[in-house]
């Protein structure tokens, strides 16, 4: 299962012929009357850091969730990895699970565990990793999400948010994943934690062959990091494409996004 | 040398004159790393040691973490390692996890058991005497919003202490009233076999009347009061404070003893006696019926007797009780909800906490009541 991917594969950009990683088709999600997608496709290539942008309320966190398997869909098909996360059976569902992560939009850390416990959760509980080599991973994925090595034996309580967001990345990374979806990582964090939560995305992708599936709101991560970026808008993915892209796009809320004063402003500074 | 041949990941270490060379092979991903760690861990010097990664099937970040640790052991002993055959994405990833590797965890000094059960225990000690002063800080708090409320009875809310009245008094009538029944039942029938014996049935009313009224019914519903009531003060102050609400009030100048304890502590002090005073009626009802069941004991003879021979005073030192339990039970409860942190654990620690010590109060305050009324005379 581990041995058909290859490892860490530098890339700066996406590769050349284009493997969809993730395929959302005709999705459709309602509550009650409230349709929140109508229709929804989107691809998600291996190896490339999507951005997925929208209104509030506009549907993003339940498309994330939807694609991980929290929200039944009312309609469409999901693949992941060659996987119809909708119809498939139990231990293929588990068997792709632990090739993604997850960052919530608020951590979701577990408050009653130290961080270093959070990390060593999904490494015990799912794989059975022996006591010395659990610890010794999870404090490496700590150190590699950049938090110091005194914070492996805070409680989440004890952190700021920008070091929750850490840890819940790190924990993300447990496993080893291949796809992380993360949602909104840099809401909340000052312009500084942001920037280097963006580094620390980029550079996690480059040396760990990631691909990275992330709602933000952020404009200067978008332009930071992001080699693709999904508009979500009317139910529907509207616009794909590459900043530039983005530019060229006719509809009126993405002209408002992309052209704003704080778009602008994002795009000088790269 | 040795050979691991287990299936995931192999390694084979061959002395090379003065060094060696360690050959890695398989699967170098978690799976395939947990067989081998410990291995690599006894690899020793003399150097330089070259690692060979060329028949590596599957690298991730743990590989590269055993590689990494590898090389930072045995640099700290002076030998040298190169790293030989890895695939440059793979150096990469090596080279992030050497860059990040987090320092060797100190151990911390290893205690004697003795030393630690001491320090434990004097932890609870110190635990115990700030719960006490705690909670008779909260007390007068109390108090000096109730005396407020005097001066401005506007402060008191009304809303809220109606709505505790009935959650934590209304709601426990059915219960309350069904276990003194029950105590009355088993009472009477108790004392039945036993006062037959001596022909002196007649005598199980005064069994069931003293008991009841003096201790049973109120001990009782006190403790069914502490189990229902204390815990649901603790829980949802607790998941309050827990969500930082508490603090929020607190920056509102909403101060929260005026609006979350005072309430409850309130209601309970108002209800707890009249529980006191529905189980008293529901206890001699049942005993009543129980005696006329069994010994033949007809309700009109168990009045008369009840009125004739059993003084109020009875009544009276049962009841007087209910305030300083009720007293007791919304300060542990609410105490405890005060003091719940940021985490899910402690919640639940403290709920069921504030249960056991509310009730182990009440049996305590009970037994220093009746000591006290031995000795007046009571
Ligand atoms: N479990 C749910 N039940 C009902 N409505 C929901 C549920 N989850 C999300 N919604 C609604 O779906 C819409 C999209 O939500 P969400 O995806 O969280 O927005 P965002 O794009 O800001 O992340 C919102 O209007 C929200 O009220
Ligand atoms: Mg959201």
């Amino acid at each position: 299962m581990r041995a058909e991917r290859p490892g860490g594969a530098a890339r700066a950009e996406p590769p050349a012929p284009r493997e969809a990683i993730i395929e959302v088709r005709g999705l459709v999600n309602r509550f009650g009357s409230q349709v929140v997608h109508n229709g929804l496709d989107l691809d998600v290539y291996r190896g490339e850091v999507l951005g997925i942008v929208g209104g509030s309320g506009s549907g993003k966190s339940v498309l994330m969730r939807s694609i991980v398997g929290l929200n039944r869909p009312t309609a469409g098909s999901i693949k992941v990895l060659g996987v119809d996360v909708l119809n498939a059976t139990e231990p293929e569902i588990e068997a792709v699970s632990r090739r993604w992560g997850v960052l919530f939009q608020h951590a979701a850390l577990f408050s009653s565990l130290t961080v270093q416990q959070n990390v060593e959760a999904p490494l015990r509980e799912v794989m059975h990793v022996v006591a010395p080599l659990r610890k010794a991973l999870a404090r490496l994925k700590i150190s590699m999400a950049g938090l110091p090595p005194d914070a492996c034996g805070k409680y989440p309580s004890e952190l700021s948010g920008g070091m929750q967001k850490r840890a819940g990345l790190a924990r993300a990374l447990a496993l080893d994943p291949a796809i992380v979806f993360l949602d909104e990582p840099t809401a909340g964090l000052d312009p500084i934690g942001a920037d280097a939560f963006d580094q620390l995305i980029r550079e996690l992708r480059g040396s760990l062959g990631l691909t990275v599936f992330m709602v933000t709101h952020d404009l200067d991560t978008l332009h930071a990091v992001c080699d693709r970026i999904a508009v979500l808008a009317h139910r529907k993915v509207i616009a794909t494409g590459t900043m530039a892209d983005m530019l060229k796009v006719r509809d009126p809320w993405v002209q408002e996004y992309f052209h704003g004063p704080r778009a602008r402003a994002a795009m000088a500074d790269g | 040398m040795g050979d691991a041949t287990i299936p995931g990941a192999a390694v084979a270490i061959e002395r090379t004159g003065a060094g060696a060379r360690v050959v890695l092979s398989g699967d170098l991903s978690l799976v395939g790393v947990e067989t081998i760690f410990t291995r690599l861990g006894e690899i020793t010097g003399p150097g330089p040691i070259v690692v060979d990664g060329t028949g590596v099937s599957a690298f991730d970040t743990s590989g590269a973490w055993a590689i990494a640790t590898l090389r930072r052991r045995l640099a700290a002993e002076g030998v040298e390692v190169r790293i030989e055959g890895l695939a440059p994405a793979r150096a990469g990833l090596l080279e992030t996890v050497e860059k990040s590797l987090p320092p060797d965890p100190v151990a911390p000094p290893a205690t004697n058991g003795l030393i630690r059960w001491l320090e434990a225990f004097g932890t609870d000690v110190v635990t115990a005497w700030s719960t006490f002063t705690e909670l008779l800080g909260l007390f007068g708090a109390v108090i000096v919003r109730v005396g407020e409320a005097f001066i401005h009875p506007s402060r008191l809310r009304f809303t809220s202490i109606v709505f505790h009245m009935q959650s934590a008094g209304l709601a426990a009538v059915p219960i309350a009233s069904l276990m003194a029944f029950l105590i009355g039942v088993v009472l009477a029938y108790m004392g039945a076999v036993q006062l037959r014996q001596f022909g002196a049935e007649i005598f199980v009313v005064d069994l069931i009347a003293i008991a009841v009224l003096r201790e049973l019914g109120i001990l009782l519903t006190a403790i069914i009061v502490a189990g229902r009531s204390a815990s649901a003060f603790t829980a949802s102050i607790g998941s309050m404070k827990m969500r930082e609400e508490i603090d929020a009030m607190r920056t509102l100048g909403l101060d929260p003893i005026r609006i979350l304890v005072v309430p409850r502590v309130l209601a309970l002090l108002i209800v707890l006696p009249l529980l006191g005073v529905v189980a008293d009626l529901t206890g001699l009802l049942g005993g009543g019926v129980m005696a006329w069941l069994t010994l033949g004991v007809s309700p009109e003879m168990f009045i008369e007797r009840l009125s004739d021979n059993i003084p109020v005073e009875h009544y009276l030192v049962g009841l007087i009780k209910a305030p300083f339990f009720a007293l007791v039970i919304g300060l542990i409860g609410c105490h405890h909800g005060l003091k719940v942190e940021g985490n899910a654990e402690s919640l639940g620690s403290l709920t069921s906490s504030s249960v056991v010590l509310a009730i182990f109060m009440v049996i305590v305050l009970d037994a220093i009541f009746a000591i006290f009324f031995a000795t007046v005379g009571l």
